[in-house]
């Protein structure tokens, strides 16, 4: 018993089964992350004015990871078009460096994540408050490299009050609150994190096909290359797509 | 004739063969879509009966406030503690299966019964197919469906017991309830989506690409095309749930405040949190999902409507592309209708406007449907089995579900409606007696397919009977309460608002409402009498039932029935080619009254 159009395709609607199964599947992915940019939009333009923080996030490094991305794009297609031109090595080259590209692009996310996570705000007793990277905590010290500001309002737009660094030294008696840039810092860290976090769970997903494909899987080559060809492509559309989520969550946590 | 031959010199061939796989690869991993069909049968029929179970304790609750629970109430208090003192059930207690109810009624009972168990075992037949386009996808899909019913229950007996926010899980009411079972419905309903996404995807895919030669889009039977919608539906609304259930769920373990306000109060003192999220936002993402949901209950049980009536009025269907288009146009209008559960919020006039109009659209393919199938029963020489009873019963039934639904969807009467028991009698008729009627019509109908023996008749009728009269009895008082203002989430039975408890006041509710929750409490008990011979019909029908006399029983042109009994591994014997639409009953110049779908012209 064999389904049929597991490799060749269906003549009368021109696509093999995986194919369909791919795109349907991600036609849900785009009401997933559809649903989260509708949150976005939704929370933002109910935001009260000065509480949407603008700058928050590092641009170059985040048009780096949009460029390794991009790049990784790039390699991909290359691979599944190795595979149409029956060039196996070739193949295992450029899946290789999508793959590597895909764990430089996480890494980097990694960085920006524990740049939020060591970031602190302090509200003291006596109504101040102060902002900065943890240098070192205790149970009686808290030290900041940061600066005391005027209101919240101020942390909002560091473009308009830049940061300035000074060693800050607060005894933990005077600390009413201690909170880092975590996701329950605001509205946008919590969107930051949640967003990015669920692209980055995705990456992670893509990689770990791609490494089956590049690995254990790729001895479907010598037995049945037009099938594993339909791997790679139906492993491709799916990484694209989670590059073109990226191309959205860019502008819109970055740059806006 | 043909079928009749088939079928006795293969069967034992066929029969041997997934013998082949050990116990474990046949019947727990096994990625027959027949038998997969059959797994999200058994365990959604054993949910169906535990959401029941739920639901005739909290009558119990309604009817008798604090009074212990009979039978079941000295092991509720041993299992569960300190929340069935007593065997009396604790508010919490209440909320608690109150939610379960819904939630395991929805999600883990009749969804994977209409889509999960009819779609997995008749759509491959149907079409032609030897089985799923992705069969590993397809046990993968029965496995987390388990394991998200296996979360859910577990959840009971977790400290602070299961999700108590009602199946809608509005925040920041989820999130506030200190105990984890938000959480655990959380994680289990995240399964529970992952399950039906992709059970989707391969119902969709197969439909596409595995039919018959010969079988184009107009000669589909319709409850294929019910099945492909339905499964759209539940591809496209289940993420934004997902997405919902994934924001929740920050808010509950990362502090998050996507659906917190500002300002957020909870027992008296200001909530620790950040803040600047909205309740209204998970409203709309949680609609967005649960009406189409709602056609997810119906399309598959018109589809199966659909079949039982073809076959046994021996006519073809009246309108056969009326009722394709409208099911589409149902699929396709039911995402612009979600914010009619949302009148009350404060939305807005305008956008209430615009949704009471898409509400009221929505209606139209519906009544084209019912009316269809209801003009199909004219001149036809009806056979009333079991099943057809069951179908005949779904056109009322169905009928005062949406009917009593207009003055839901209208914004002005939402007003004094909303929330109150007109709602639950309002969608218990479209779910209850509607869908599980259609259910039950197709577990009568093709249950001589799958087991190669027939139900009892005799107890078919007892159990129709017996469920058509207490189905009503249970869900007509509740218009009359819902009218009278009764609220649908108290757990005294609304009695902290009747006339006897607070005197002289205009607008409480008389003892003749709240009488009749005693009236509900009998009648729901009777229901679960009624049962009983199906239950019993159900399993003794497996090895004792009367054999089938023939592969085709019924006499049907479709597909399914064109094939062994039950059918072997791959389904057909050879692949079908199919040669004609889905409903040639009582062709002139045919020596019989119906023409299979593959059989050749002439």
């Amino acid at each position: 018993m064999d389904i049929p159009y597991t490799v060749q395709p269906r003549p009368d609607t021109g696509v093999y089964n995986a194919k369909v199964g791919m795109w349907l599947f991600l036609a849900s992915e785009v009401m997933l992350f559809g649903g989260l940019f509708s949150a976005y939009i939704l929370l933002r333009v109910s935001a009260p004015p000065d509480t949407w923080p603008q700058g928050w996030l590092s641009v170059p490094l985040g048009t780096l990871n949009t460029l390794i991305l991009a790049l990784s794009a790039i390699t991909t297609l290359m691979a599944w078009a190795a595979c149409k031109a029956r060039m196996f090595d070739r193949y295992k080259v450029y899946q290789g460096v999508t793959l590597l590209l895909a764990l430089v692009f996480l890494s980097i996310k990694a960085y920006e994540y524990r740049d939020k996570l060591t970031h602190y705000t302090v509200t003291l007793k006596d109504g101040r408050i102060a902002d900065g990277h943890l240098v070192s905590r205790d149970d009686t010290t808290v030290v900041l490299d940061g600066q005391f500001v005027e209101s919240r309002a101020h942390l909002m737009n560091p473009k308009r009050h830049p940061a300035k660094h000074e060693e800050i030294r607060i005894s933990m008696d005077e600390v009413k609150r201690l909170q880092n840039y975590g996701p329950a810092y605001n509205t946008f860290t919590a969107l930051y994190f949640t967003m990015s976090g669920l692209h980055a769970l995705h990456i992670l997903g893509g990689m770990l096909v791609f490494a089956y494909l590049w690995g254990p899987g790729s001895r479907m080559w010598k037995t049945d290359p037009a099938r594993f060809t339909n791997r790679v492509e139906i492993a491709g559309l799916f990484w694209h797509f989670v590059d073109l989520v990226w191309i959205f969550l860019f502008p819109v946590l970055y740059l806006t | 004739m043909q079928a009749e031959t088939q079928s006795a010199p293969h069967h034992t061939a066929h029969q041997a063969h997934p013998d082949d796989l050990g116990f474990w690869r046949t019947y727990v991993f096994s990625i027959d879509h027949k038998v997969i069909g059959v797994q999200y049968a058994i365990t959604a029929l054993t949910f169906l009966l535990f959401g029941f179970f739920l639901m005739l304790m909290m009558r119990w609750q309604i009817a008798r406030p604090g009074e212990p629970i009979p039978i079941v109430g000295s092991l509720l208090a041993a299992v569960l503690g300190d929340v069935a003192a007593n065997g009396v059930m604790s508010p919490d207690l209440y909320n608690s299966f109150g939610a379960m109810h819904g939630t395991i009624m929805v999600f883990l009972a009749i969804v994977p019964l209409a889509v999960g168990a009819f779609g997995n075992y008749l759509v491959p037949i149907q079409i032609g197919a030897n089985d799923m386009a992705f069969p590993k996808l397809n046990m993968m899909s029965y496995q987390l469906y388990f394991l998200g019913g296996v979360i859910m229950l577990t959840s009971f007996f977790i400290p602070g017991g299961a999700a108590q926010a009602g199946w809608t899980s509005y925040s920041p009411l989820a999130t506030s309830i200190p105990t984890d079972g938000q959480t655990f419905w959380l994680i289990g309903m995240v399964f529970l989506i992952t399950s039906s996404l992709l059970g989707s995807v391969n119902i969709i895919t197969t439909i596409i690409q595995l039919r018959a030669p010969g079988l184009t889009w107009m000669r589909l039977p319709f409850h294929v095309w019910a099945q492909f919608t339905a499964s759209f539906l539940l591809l496209l609304a289940f993420p934004p749930l997902e997405t919902a259930g994934i924001l929740q769920l920050m808010d509950k373990l990362a502090g998050t405040s996507f659906f917190l306000p500002t300002g957020l109060a909870i027992g008296g003192k200001l909530a620790d949190v950040s803040g600047g999220g909205s309740p209204l936002l998970w409203q709309h993402l949680f609609w967005f999902l649960a009406h189409p949901e709602v056609y997810v209950l119906i399309l598959p049980a018109m589809g199966i409507i659909a079949e039982v009536i073809a076959c046994n009025t021996r006519k073809p269907l009246w309108g056969y592309r009326s009722l394709v288009y409208s099911a589409l146009m149902i699929g396709f209008i039911s995402f612009l209708v979600w914010a009619h559960h949302m009148y009350l919020t404060g939305m807005g006039t305008k956008i209430a406007t615009f949704f009471q109009t898409t509400t009221m659209i929505i209606s139209i393919p519906s009544v084209i449907i019912l009316t269809c199938l209801l003009i199909s029963l004219w001149g036809g020489s009806i056979r009333f089995n079991t099943p057809m009873l069951f179908a005949l019963a779904f056109l009322p039934m169905f009928g005062i579900g949406g009917l009593t639904g207009l003055p839901l969807g209208f914004s002005a009467s939402d007003i004094h409606l909303h929330d109150t028991y007109y709602v639950i009698g309002h969608f218990h008729y479209v779910v209850a007696p509607g869908t599980i009627f259609a259910l039950f019509a197709g577990i009568y109908f093709w249950f001589p397919k799958i087991t190669g023996r027939h139900m009892s008749e005799y107890w078919g009728r007892v159990h129709f009977w017996g469920s058509l009269l207490f189905m009503n009895l249970i869900f007509m008082p509740m218009f009359i309460q819902g009218m009278a203002g009764m609220l649908r989430r108290m757990s005294d039975g609304a009695v902290q608002y009747s006339e006897l408890r607070v005197e002289g006041v205009t607008g409480t509710l008389s003892s003749t409402i709240i009488g009749l929750n005693q009236f509900i409490l009998w009648a729901a008990a009777g229901l679960l009498l009624a049962q009983i011979p199906f239950i019993i019909n159900f399993f003794w029908s497996i090895r004792h039932g009367q054999k089938v006399a023939s592969d085709n029983p019924w006499e049907a042109t479709t597909l399914e029935w064109q094939t062994p009994t039950p059918p072997p591994h791959g389904n057909f014997l050879r692949p079908p080619q199919v040669y004609r639409g889905p409903y040639e009953y009582s062709v002139p110049g045919y020596p019989k009254d119906f023409v299979p779908q593959d059989q050749p012209p002439g």
